[in-house]
């Protein structure tokens, strides 16, 4: 797949220091003006064509925001946010349908040389036509990607759709298939769920619809990769999964973000609907630019996924490796409604330099007999702050519901910290729920036995690191789990010593 | 050849090493005997650059390399492996994957091509039989959950697929049952070369009838009191440390 080893050891030799993917990208790009009003949404549902009904949706979302307030409740401390002084709307110009890699804007091009992209997959994601085919026999991996507030381009769209699934833009999945977006849209995060959700349910822009029919094991990894580039301009992306009866998918994202002074927002929504005996599996590799060492800039990233086993027997599981962000508020989160239904939760954060995580999931167990698992590894260095927290809750119906959670924190030097702060409601008696938590340090013999068999000191670090986040990241896609190690070792590179 | 030369060093504030001299020539095994708390462990521990271990007067080079002045990796990379007297746990971290990240660290260091996964598991098979080992060995996380027979074994496995010019075994045969002791033995004599020395730390006469030294030196707080040839280990095992530590009182 694109972002598999590749990308870093590309992007490790485009730029030897700080954050590999800091670069920008000059693009020809459509921008609105800063700031948010009714306009601005009138503006980004004519642009994207919408139907009415979409138009009326998000001015209800904007009307709901208006009456709600930031919420401060997350361990993260950052100055105000200045909602109008955001763009909302940036698209790179692109007429449509290039002939060949040499009409395509180079800028564009590069951006996906950096990023690890292979060329044949480029030309894809650029749009050249007739590349698709040739190329259907040795890809296993379906590339959306989203560049600022636009997706650039789907790649095996037809080679998906025989097979009956559905993965496109969502910008396009309203055109084409308006009915399935309008009956699922909202119906696990509704537009006023929270401050952050009802802004992203106002302007969101773009982001992937992924619709798996009744009984189809989806014959492909489908990813998306999104990247932040225009100064000043937030991303909004809207990613909408649904897994009808006993289909099964795995979804991967990847983000990252130019090095930036200024700090960008980042509000995404993610919703999940796995049908009876579905599964949905969702793996995200977040990568967006942190800021320096000083605290300054970075990528605040204000996310509300969710997922709803809304059939008996489906299952949801969340895999992610967050390592980037200056601010990190983010609780992927499983409501089990279907009997017998399954909710997973594997995380590994990692917080260097002056990054803030304040992240973990919600298990709502509602349905009989369901089970979540939640697995949270925080990994704390420099003078950062790591914060896991989870509620795991047991309706009155939830019969012989179970959950296991285990919250592990790695500490890196004397000034950093880490969190947890575990919720549980059970309201039925028949509910088994354990929790267990640790806290460690590396500790001084690990990284010298490691320096004795002749590793460098960060090589010893990243080895000791990974193996303490081993549960998780075997829940990766085996791609993805390389470049997870990698990044993992990469994004604490100095932090030791 | 390793040469050490009115070696120094303190821990924590008090004086371990107090003027260590030892010659270890290329393609010789030495024995290095004495008393618990003499310093054994903390030459060790110096030479092979542990942090807290400050050296305060002297010098040590291996084949004319400056150790002291270089990190533990680097004295690694130069042929230097220390069988630990307590081999650590590394939760999550694969005995394979470990010892392939090492290999490639040292062979990348030396300017020599990395092994893939193919070729290093071929080499670390071959290893694991040379000692009598299952594979099942290369598969568990690093010493975790390992017996303590284990864990030494373990050391000797690492050494045999490391094969270091100069290696430094800290008791690895304590707590050995003889078995055990003829496998370690084994990985010590199966290097034995021109090429290759070692210093071996131990208590016991036992494992010298196994890995015959060509010398044999006794610690007493923090100095080299005796040296001898392997007569001195057997003297040692029937009249005890008290006469030398006599001497260097
Ligand atoms: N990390 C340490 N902190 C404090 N004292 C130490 C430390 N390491 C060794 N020592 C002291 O140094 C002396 C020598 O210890 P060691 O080298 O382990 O001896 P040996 O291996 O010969 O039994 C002992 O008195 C021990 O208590
Ligand atoms: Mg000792």
């Amino acid at each position: 797949m694109p972002a598999v080893p590749q990308t870093l050891d590309t992007v490790q030799s485009v730029t030897q220091s700080g954050y590999k993917w800091g670069f920008s990208t000059d693009i020809d790009m459509e921008i609105a003006p800063k700031g948010l009003s009714e306009d601005t949404i009138r503006l980004i549902s004519a642009r994207k064509e919408e139907p009415e009904w979409l138009l009326e949706w998000r001015l209800q979302a904007f009307a709901a925001w208006r009456q709600m307030a930031e919420p401060h409740w997350g361990k993260l401390h950052y100055a105000p946010i200045d909602y109008q002084d955001i763009h909302y709307y940036a698209a790179p110009k692109r007429s449509a349908g290039p002939h060949n890699l040499d009409e395509v804007d180079p800028a564009l091009l590069a951006t996906y040389e950096k990023l690890g992209i292979p060329l044949k997959e480029r030309a894809i994601l650029a749009g050249v036509q007739g590349t698709e085919a040739a190329e259907e026999e040795r890809q296993q991996v379906a590339v959306d990607a989203v560049f600022d507030s636009v997706s650039v381009a789907t790649t095996f769209r037809e080679s998906l759709a025989k097979a009956g699934v559905i993965f496109c833009p969502i910008s396009a999945a309203v055109r084409e298939y308006p009915e399935l977006v309008r009956s699922y849209l909202g119906s696990v995060v509704p537009q006023g769920d929270n401050f952050f959700a009802a802004l992203n349910s106002a302007v969101f822009t773009d982001g992937s619809f992924v619709f798996v029919p009744k009984g189809v094991r989806c014959p492909m990894e489908l990813s998306t990769y999104f990247r932040i580039n225009a100064r000043n301009s937030g991303q909004f992306e809207r990613t909408l999964i649904i897994a009808e009866d006993g289909a099964t998918v795995s979804y991967l994202e990847g983000c990252t973000a130019p090095q930036r002074d200024e700090n960008q927002l980042h509000a995404a929504v993610v919703e999940l609907v796995a049908l009876e005996g579905a599964f949905i599996k969702y793996s995200t590799v977040q990568n967006w630019y942190p800021g320096d060492a000083e605290g300054r800039g970075g990528i605040y990233n204000f996310v509300t996924k969710r997922g709803e086993c809304r059939g008996a027997r489906s299952r949801i599981s969340w895999t992610q490796v967050e390592t980037g962000s200056a601010i990190t508020w983010k609780y992927p989160s499983c409501i089990l409604r279907g009997d017998g239904s399954v909710g997973e939760f594997y995380s590994v954060a990692v917080t260097t330099n002056r990054q803030q995580a304040d992240t973990g999931t919600k298990m709502i167990h509602l349905g009989a007999n369901t089970s979540s698992t939640i697995i949270s590894k925080g990994i704390s260095a420099g003078h950062s702050n790591n914060t896991y927290r989870g509620l795991v809750r047991v309706g009155p119906r939830a019969r012989g519901a179970r959950n296991h959670t285990e919250c592990d924190s790695l500490l890196i030097g004397e000034h950093c910290g880490a969190h947890t702060v575990p919720y549980i409601e059970s309201r039925n008696p028949t509910a088994r729920l354990e929790h267990e938590a640790t806290t460690s340090k590396i500790a001084e013999d690990q990284l010298f036995y490691c320096r004795q068999r002749g590793l460098s000191e960060e090589d010893a670090v990243g080895l000791i690191v990974n193996g303490f986040c081993k549960d998780v990241l075997k829940e990766l896609p085996m791609e993805f789990a390389v470049e997870a190690q990698k990044l993992l070792a990469l994004s604490l590179e100095g932090s030791v010593g | 050849m390793l040469v050490i030369d009115d070696l120094r060093a303190r821990v924590e504030g008090k004086d371990i090493l107090n003027g260590v001299d030892l010659v270890v020539p290329t393609g010789e095994v030495h024995a290095l005997m004495g008393p618990n708390g003499s310093g054994k462990s903390t030459l060790s521990y110096v030479l092979s650059g542990r942090e807290g271990y400050e050296v305060t007067g002297g010098t040590a080079t291996f084949d004319g390399v400056d150790l002291l002045s270089i990190p533990p990796e680097e004295r690694a990379a130069a042929g230097l492996f220390l069988a630990f007297q307590y081999p650590v746990e590394l939760p999550g971290v694969g005995n394979a994957n470990f010892l392939r990240t090492a290999l490639n660290a040292v062979r990348r260091q030396r300017g020599e091509p990395e092994l893939d996964a193919v070729r290093f598991l071929k080499l670390a098979r071959a290893a694991t039989k040379r000692l009598s080992m299952s594979d099942e060995m290369l598969k568990r996380n690093v010493n975790v959950g390992f017996s303590g027979g284990e864990k030494k074994r373990n050391e000797v496995l690492q050494m045999g697929i490391l094969q270091p010019k100069l290696a430094i075994l800290d008791e690895t045969d304590s707590g050995l049952d003889i078995d055990a002791l003829k496998i370690v033995s084994e990985g010590v004599n199966a290097l034995r070369g021109p090429d290759f020395s070692a210093l071996v730390i131990t208590h016991y006469q036992r494992l010298l009838d196994y890995i015959v030294p060509d010398r044999v030196h006794v610690l007493v707080r923090g100095r080299i009191v005796r040296s001898g040839g392997p007569e001195l280990a057997r003297e040692l095992e029937t009249t005890g440390y008290a006469a030398a530590e006599a001497e260097a009182a």
